[in-house]
């Protein structure tokens, strides 16, 4: 198997760099013989790393001990599915699973492109050629997932228990899909500017792709934090951890290229600033896993190191040149079309949404590679932790907020005085009295209050568009309300669907805010012994320790601190929280303890509040053996379920805006016409 | 609660059930129950239980040293702050000796800012979550928001030119095309694929 899949990554790797080589020299001298021969090299590249992937879950499900990477992620005891997930537990099989999923959006882009669009396949496959053979060439160069050990262990050493959590074994795929997907739009974007059809074609061949890319991003990140929440124990789910601002930077390109594009299609401007940001998105992908994998800043997510750094880094300072150099060359053609008619308009309230998200990300990636500047610059190591972060970019993420609530109240064009009032008047309304509603019940949190109020206010924006759209359809097609949200929803997706991801946004804004009232105590408690803690929301919880249970489980000894919960004097149920000890075998067929016990939050969760139990060790007894008197910590947090419900909303209303078919009405094109679009025909030159 | 709402509430918490699930695999039953000995229970299996867990003092719970403590970052390689490390990573040994630290100074009568100094003369300025905002590190407070501020200013003002220069010239009465097929001239063929163009869009 090992030979099979060896081979076939060097077949792959040929025929990425053949199919480089030739779509390029294809597409160049307009060869239609040389752009077929590609697009089956496209299949066969998958193909091939199909096999090799199948290869190494062969040897990960047979327990091939004598594979290095299978030894050093599973064991004869790993239950079935973290064998599954075992594949992407380490750098090379990461590498991998990078390749492979490249190799299937790769084939789906040549299979899935309309014919209006297939002169820019030949370029597209060249670009995804190049970066699977860069891809390949890491893994059969310097991290070969198939390298094996001069012996054949008994056991293997078994993976790491935190990523033996259900949430792990989706979330890394699912980042995966995301980052590797913006490898297409930022292919068609090189194919437009080889080609130099810079017309709103290539935006076109792209919208499904790039919001596919962000709905994978959009969901990977929140399974990360939901799994950083119940499996770190730390009672939050964001630290601002370098890993974590890896998979941000990209998701906050992408956004903000999601609304700039609407400008480029519906007024021809911001062509420019577009390819820039779709390569942007690319890069910083790539710079993630540079991030990830290079070891160069510190982080918490220190399962996948190794030397592979160079390489990123090289291929980004490499391609990025070339990107950046071919649209220096090609900055001519991307003049827009007409010029910005008002500071008061929805272009402009675009373009200033568009400053907000890239700052953020500029932001963030400043505040992680910080350390290294300051420690180039002054000599003096230093550490930028979460309030660094949090006094930086909690003031861009309210104004973000605010835009995406003011956005959608500006016409395009020209907004008047009167339009503007309005407009405002109703989401104005819902955010004040929300604000001063908080202020009455005693909040004083400031940045609590804003995030509040600004949500308030954007779901006013949000129930406005709504309402008057639904009403208007209920008056001239004499339909009931819910009959009319459908179609609403169903004639024009992108702008409703859209407005639904801003549910979803507002509703992760409430679900930060919360954080600024989490209650947390420390008690250390014996059998029949109980604590109290009071949340936010005012109720009394009464925690009593039932005591410590020990029993074996699958792979691992588990010692669990039960804990009875009663809030306001009614029962709330029974919560465990767990210690748990990993182990392998011996050739003997002795147990060997593997890694550190790990710790399993107990967590009861619901719309208000969660209550979040750790159990922190067990408390030496008179004899100085563990007994069953626990140390426990206890959170109450606040509104944590709103963020899962925000995305949610996220994934819904992603869904929505590209959901097949043909929505548009008679009347969105003809608005389209009046707002002064004009489209580049095919072939015709600008 | 109404017989309705609750039946909402149920039907919202399953449909979110996938999401917001607790942790199920925390609250399986055990398979071969180990039973206690002692007044407590002294627990039988006494290696798995990992680190024993120290006991709990009223300074552990006092909000001014968890303050303190989240801005002072741990000894250990973990990136953390002493406050989380010791409440979250259990295997450390250097957050607990942090605390305990830290817990005697209180109780000597030092200030939050004396402790903090006695931390980063220590340990060096990394010792602090967050730089403090003085000489070189200015720039790391700043420069982001400068750079959004710089960049919304130029907007503004590059826009607002391009606006008055565009309303001089009249030009969304009478947009110039140039180059491009006008939509009242275009051909059957090209209104056609503009058509479908447009109905892309939607």
């Amino acid at each position: 198997m090992t030979l099979l899949g060896t081979f076939s990554l060097w077949v792959a790797l040929l025929l990425s760099v053949w199919g480089t080589v030739f779509a390029f020299a294809g597409g160049w001298r307009t060869r239609p013989d040389l752009a077929r021969t590609i697009t089956r090299s496209v299949h066969a590249v998958f193909a091939c790393v199909l096999v090799a992937s199948l290869a190494l879950w062969k040897g990960i499900i047979s327990h091939d001990f004598n594979i290095e990477y299978v030894a050093a992620y599973t064991s004869r005891n790993l239950p079935g599915y973290y064998l599954f997930s075992a594949f992407w537990a380490g750098q090379r099989g990461s590498l991998l699973l990078w390749s492979l999923v490249l190799a299937i959006f790769a084939s789906l882009a040549q299979l899935l492109t309309g014919r209006r669009h297939a002169q820019m396949l030949p370029y597209v496959a060249g670009v995804t050629s190049a970066v699977q053979a860069f891809f390949v060439l890491t893994m059969v160069a310097a991290a070969n997932p198939f390298d094996r050990l001069p012996y054949t262990p008994f056991d293997g050493r078994g993976l790491n228990p935190q990523l033996q959590n259900v949430y792990m074994t989706i979330h890394p795929p699912m980042l995966y899909f995301g980052y590797i997907s913006t490898t297409i739009p930022f292919a068609f974007a090189i194919a437009a500017l080889l080609q130099g059809k810079l017309d709103t074609g290539w935006i076109h061949a792209i919208r499904k792709w790039t919001i596919t890319s962000w709905i994978f991003l959009s969901v990977a990140i929140t399974l990360g934090m939901k799994w950083a929440y119940v499996e770190l124990g730390w009672g939050g789910y964001w630290a601002w951890d370098p890993v974590e601002n890896a998979s941000l930077l990209p998701w906050l390109t992408m956004t903000a290229f999601l609304h700039s594009v609407m400008i480029q299609e519906k007024r021809g401007m911001l062509k420019r600033w577009n390819v820039a940001l779709v390569a942007a998105s690319f890069f910083l992908t790539i710079f993630g896993t540079f991030i990830t994998r290079s070891g160069v800043i510190q982080s918490v997510h220190s399962f996948a190191q190794s030397n592979v750094g160079t390489w990123f880094l090289s291929f980004l300072i490499v391609a990025g040149i070339l990107t950046y150099t071919l649209l220096y060359v090609r900055w001519p053609r991307l003049e827009p079309e007409v010029p910005l008619e008002s500071m008061v308009s929805r272009e402009a309230a675009f373009l200033f949404n568009n400053v907000i998200l890239v700052g953020i990300a500029f932001s963030v990636l400043w505040g992680t590679v910080f350390p290294i500047i300051s420690e180039w610059v002054t000599g003096t190591k230093i550490t930028v932790g979460v309030p660094f972060f949090n006094r930086v970019n909690a003031p861009l993420g309210l104004g973000l907020l605010a835009l995406t609530g003011i956005g959608p109240l500006i016409a395009w064009r020209k907004a008047s005085a009167a339009n503007l009032q309005r407009q405002f008047i109703f989401p104005v309304i819902t955010g004040v009295s929300v604000l001063g509603a908080l202020l009455a019940a005693g909040m004083r949190d400031g940045y609590a209050l804003t995030s509040f109020a600004l949500a308030a206010f954007t779901f006013g924006t949000i129930v406005q568009e709504y309402g008057r759209g639904v009403r208007a359809r209920m008056r001239m097609h004499r339909e009931d309300v819910f009959t009319a949200i459908g179609r609403l929803v169903a004639r024009n997706r992108r702008r409703y669907g859209g407005y639904l991801v801003h549910v979803g946004v507002l509703l992760y804004f409430v679900g930060f805010a919360g954080q600024a009232f989490v209650v947390q105590k420390q008690a250390n408690l014996k059998p029949g012994e109980s604590v109290t803690l009071k949340s936010p929301f005012g109720y009394d919880y009464t925690f009593t320790h039932l005591g410590i249970s020990q029993y074996k489980q699958a792979n691992r000894m588990t010692s669990a601190a039960s804990t009875r919960i009663t809030r306001a004097g009614k029962p709330h149920g029974v919560m465990t929280s767990e210690k748990r000890q990993h182990f392998t075998t011996d050739a003997s067929g002795n147990e060997v303890p593997s890694f550190e016990p790990s710790t399993e939050i107990g967590l009861r969760t619901d719309l208000r509040e969660d209550v979040y139990i750790v159990f922190a060790g067990a408390i030496r007894g008179a004899d100085g053996l563990p007994s069953e008197e626990a140390s426990y910590r206890i959170n109450i947090n606040p509104l944590v379920m709103w963020v899962w419900i925000g995305c949610l909303f996220l994934f819904i209303g992603g869904i929505i805006t590209m959901w097949p078919g043909s929505g548009a009405t008679a009347l969105a094109s003809e608005r389209k016409g009046e707002g002064g679009y004009r489209v580049a025909m095919a072939g015709a030159e600008p | 609660m109404t017989g309705r709402r609750a039946w909402l509430r149920t039907a919202v918490l399953a449909g979110l059930a996938p999401l917001g699930g607790r942790v199920l695999a925390a609250q399986e039953p055990g398979l071969i129950p180990l039973g206690g000995r002692g007044d407590v229970g002294a627990l039988a299996d006494t290696f798995s239980v990992g680190r024993l867990g120290e006991r709990t003092v009223p300074l552990d719970n006092d909000e001014a040293i968890r303050k303190l403590e989240l801005g002072l970052k741990c000894p250990c390689p973990c990136g953390l702050d002493i406050y989380t490390c010791r409440t979250t990573d259990f295997t450390c040994t250097f957050s607990p000796e942090s605390h305990k630290e830290i817990m005697g100074y209180v109780q000597g009568g030092r200030s939050a800012d004396e402790i903090t100094a006695i931390f980063v003369e220590k340990y060096g300025e990394k010792a602090l979550m967050a730089p403090k905002a003085e000489g070189f590190n200015l720039a790391g407070y700043l420069v982001p928001g400068i750079a959004v501020l710089m960049a919304g200013t130029v907007l503004t003002l590059v826009l607002q030119r391009r606006a008055r220069v565009a309303a001089a010239a009249g030009a969304f009465a009478a947009p110039s095309n140039a180059g491009l097929p006008q939509v009242g001239n275009a051909t059957p063929d090209e209104l056609e694929r503009l058509r479908r163009a447009m109905a892309d869009d939607a």
